[in-house]
């Protein structure tokens, strides 16, 4: 059966021709294997260990911060430095950290959930790996040089960005950076959203997806949809800097106030894109250890989506102090109280699914509640901001600086350290140990209410953003030192978090398959999950599929036999070869960003024309890029079969390639 | 087996059959169109936005266009979508003849296009001393257009490589897919020329 398989699919692969292939790397560990891998939970660890890295890096700049802001009229940071280090402490934690934590996530979990054994395109998937982190390095790369780190905000308003106004390098490389992570994240989540929609094994409708998998599919759209704003408005501003263009030149016609739509367009949803995979997180974590059902599944979705499609009609609450009008502020400022509606709705569904519940309070679930419970305090802050007279009072004041903190630090990052204390026994197999789980959550929640909450006070005290000293008589000094403390209790929280993880990871207790005893797919594998992730694709008769196939095992073994009959005689478990190319686009991108954002342009006596190094190296960079694509391109999406004993180990590959 | 998506997991080789049955790069294809739409919405609303505010001594836009050379190019570009549809039929029917003249006729066209915004940007550089510095007009004209002749070439491209690469011989009637996703770009490429065409240029005659 199996031989008359093959043979006919043989004959069908070889009068197709072969693909034009160069080199096909089969590294399965060392450097090239992370360099070629295709595997999306390997690309998922490599997002995940950056977004890891740059947050010591963000929260470092932090401390430097609130350093700086312990006691009055301090001198430890320049305003310069203190420019330097709000800006880039901002678009490190939202690009960097937040926006990529996700990404691991997406990358790891998400295809597990719907039963797939990868993304829809696995070699994209590497490419938008890597050209993330060109974009991370090409943002950084500035603390290494004399033209210094950006420091306009992570906002970037024009005119302040304009060559007039900051004539360095600085500004080129913080938008060359955030333009690569903008085409990072939309061939990312092209990826993520055709993956949800074709690639859910049989009987995992759209109604019976997992929630994280659902917010997934939310946030790349908002990523498709919202980051072509920012696009626009990047190339807007690098027109005007590299060829002086008018777009923010408001002696020839532009108008600055153009960068602030085009930037919030993309910054309102980018929030969403930053709180909907925490709620996705928060929404598997809950029901697992309050031994419940997700309390009103289809609501707790459509909310999702409602919060989606209303992010893009409320942008103008970040402007109500520019002047555009009552007509204009009053409809932004109803659009705001709407979207608080299916914010709180999902509030509700989560307080219901732990109505009695039987709960479990391990680590992961601790850091779910601290996200309740702050998120929700971050939020009824952000209802404060619609009232567009109040807003007029706390706007580029502390008040901001807390509530968005609030939403990010106590609704995203809670939310995502819960899922790394809930994913980790899938991720290595070891479980972190309750007490210094605990630990660190009660230092984290702690740090993080002394840092923040003070500045709910300073800012209707009226101190302002962004301001890198203040007088010590305007009644701001104990807030402030208060906040500086809590920050260092929160480092030290951080910092236990971080050592418990690197010593679970090496030292921890070893766990046995499904340790919550957990209701969605990913969960059915064994941990690690195999390079394959399924021995045989399952098929989901119910909304929490592994839950169902615990409770049904005879009728699940019968139907998993036949399938792996069945899907041995189709020639094995399919699985696409490695590839350098997307890295090596990612290099090509490398040094085209170089030359756009950091070489100098030639002067005219040196060189004839435009030509010169800035051009050169450009055009070097780009045509490395496209040689990579088009080899990438030719090589085909092929790949190899492997075999499987009963025990899942693997039992012989086929090299020959197929479509 | 319990559907049709199980059987096509299974059968990776030629044309998964995906979830929902639409290919993947289909679906990839629709969704970065998606993307473009804000893309180009985004740089059109620019346009139009700074076209209300023009300050003393703007240009007039109706002194500087030639609205006869962009009508010509303008239906010489719509007519390569013609072409373009011809060529994801024959390759569905497997004609590599067919689907050869018909990508070269898409190319030429296309080129025509890339030739007459070549002439139409040197001459209002030249002669209507229309810069992309020199006032607010030129910034968003020459950036919008130019943006969009970058689509385009970028297509031109594209046709091209499918076009070499169909006298390889590894071009067959299943790797229509590749020259549908094609031509869905391209023909995007076109519509939104057809707003900007409008939007740019007709809309200064009214």
């Amino acid at each position: 059966m199996e031989a008359l398989a093959k043979s006919d699919f043989l004959a069908e692969g070889e009068q197709a021709t072969k693909p034009f292939v160069i080199w096909r790397p089969t590294a399965k560990t060392g450097l090239m294997s992370w360099l070629t891998t295709v595997d999306h939970k390997r690309i998922g660890f490599l997002y995940g260990i950056s977004a890891l890295f740059f947050f010591i890096f963000g929260g470092f700049e932090a401390l430097l911060i609130r350093i700086q802001l312990a006691v009055p009229n301090n001198s430890f940071l320049t305003s310069a430095q203190y420019s330097e280090m709000f800006t880039m402490h901002g678009t490190t934690m939202i690009f960097l950290v937040v926006m990529p934590m996700g990404a691991a996530f997406f990358n790891f979990i998400m295809p597990l959930q719907i039963g797939a054994r990868d993304v829809a395109f696995p070699r994209l998937n590497a490419f938008s790996f890597w050209t993330f982190a060109v974009g991370a390095i090409i943002l950084n790369v500035g603390w290494f040089m004399k033209d210094g780190a950006p420091d306009a905000g992570w906002f970037g308003y024009a005119p302040l960005t304009t060559r007039h106004f900051s004539p360095t390098h600085a500004i080129d490389m913080w938008v060359m950076g955030l333009q690569l992570l903008g085409v990072a994240s939309i061939a990312a989540a092209l990826n993520f959203i055709v993956t949800i929609i074709n690639m859910r094994a049989p009987g995992m409708t759209m109604m019976r997806l997992p929630v994280f998998t659902w917010m997934t599919l939310f946030t790349s759209f908002l990523i498709v949809l919202s980051f072509p704003a920012i696009t626009i408005a990047l190339v807007e501003i690098m027109m005007d800097r590299l060829f002086g263009t008018n777009f923010f030149e408001v002696s020839n016609g532009g108008l600055p106030i153009l960068w602030q739509h085009l930037f919030w367009i993309f910054g309102h949803p980018e929030v969403y894109i930053l709180i909907l995979p925490a709620m996705g997180i928060i929404s598997e974590i809950l029901p697992t250890f309050a031994r419940k059902p997700l309390f009103g599944y289809p609501i707790v979705v459509f909310s999702g989506a409602s919060i989606g499609f209303l992010g893009f009609g409320v942008w103008s609450h970040h402007m109500f102090t520019t002047g555009m009008g009552t007509t204009a502020t009053a409809a932004f400022a109803l659009m705001t109280m709407a979207i608080a509606v299916p914010t709180g709705v999902k509030i509700f569904n989560w307080i219901g699914t732990l109505w009695g519940g039987h709960l479990t309070m391990r680590t992961p679930m601790m850091f779910a509640i601290g996200f309740l419970w702050m998120f929700m305090i971050g939020g009824l802050s952000g209802i404060m901001h619609s009232a567009a007279p109040a807003d007029a009072q706390q706007h580029g004041s502390y008040f901001i600086v807390a509530h968005f903190h609030y939403v990010l630090i106590g609704g995203s990052l809670f939310a995502l350290f819960a899922g790394i204390h809930y994913w980790f026994p899938l991720m290595f197999g070891r479980k972190v140990s309750e007490f210094w789980g605990k630990m660190s959550f009660w230092l984290v929640f702690i740090g993080f209410n002394v840092t923040f909450f003070p500045m709910h006070f300073l800012g209707l005290e009226g101190m302002p953003r962004r301001t890198f000293t203040y007088d010590g008589n305007m009644g701001w000094n104990v807030g402030n030192l208060v906040s500086t403390i809590g920050a260092f209790i929160l480092a030290i929280g951080v910092a236990v978090y971080f050592v418990t993880m690197i010593y679970t990871f090496f030292k921890g207790e070893v766990t046995t398959k499904d340790p919550w005893d957990a209701r969605t797919l990913e969960w059915s594998l064994p941990n690690p999950p195999p390079e394959y992730n399924f021995r045989v694709l399952p098929t989901v008769h119910a909304r929490d599929g592994w839950w169902y196939e615990k409770r049904h095992k005879e009728e699940i073994a019968a139907e998993v036999s036949e399938h792996a009959k069945a899907e041995d005689s189709h020639g094995g478990i399919h699985m696409p070869f490695q590839s350098i190319y997307p890295f090596l686009a990612g290099v090509g991108i490398l040094i085209g960003a170089v030359g756009v954002a950091i070489i100098d342009p030639a002067s005219p006596t040196q060189y004839p024309g435009f030509w010169g190094p800035k051009v050169a190296v450009t055009i070097l960079g780009g045509a490395i890029m496209f040689v990579s694509i088009v080899l990438w391109a030719l090589e085909g999406n092929e790949g190899y079969h492997i075999h499987l004993n009963p025990d899942g180990s693997i039992q012989g590959e086929d090299a020959h390639s197929a479509h | 087996m319990s559907s049709t998506a199980a059987a096509g997991t299974l059968d990776h080789h030629i044309d998964p059959t995906t979830s929902t049955g639409i290919p993947n790069k289909k679906l990839l294809m629709w969704a970065f169109l998606a993307s473009d739409c804000m893309f180009f919405g985004c740089l059109i609303s620019t346009h139009l936005i700074y076209r209300l505010h023009p300050p003393p001594g703007t240009p007039v836009a109706r002194q500087v266009f030639s609205i006869e050379l962009t009508s010509f190019s303008t239906f010489i570009l719509l007519m390569s979508s013609l072409m373009m549809a011809l060529a994801v039929n024959a390759i569905q029917k497997g004609n590599l003849k067919s689907l050869r003249w018909s990508l070269l006729t898409t190319i030429f066209f296309g080129c025509i296009f890339l030739g007459c915004q070549v002439y139409e940007f040197r001459n209002f550089v030249y002669e209507k001393h229309l810069t992309i510095t020199n006032s607010i007009l030129g910034t968003t004209f020459f950036t919008l257009t130019g943006t969009h002749g970058l689509h385009v070439l970028i297509g031109v491209i594209w046709l091209s490589a499918m076009l070499i690469y169909s006298f390889t011989g590894r071009l067959t009637e299943k790797d229509s897919i590749d020259v549908e996703s094609m031509g869905l770009y391209w023909h995007f490429v076109d519509i939104v020329w057809i707003v900007i065409f409008t939007a740019v240029y007709l809309l200064e005659y009214i």
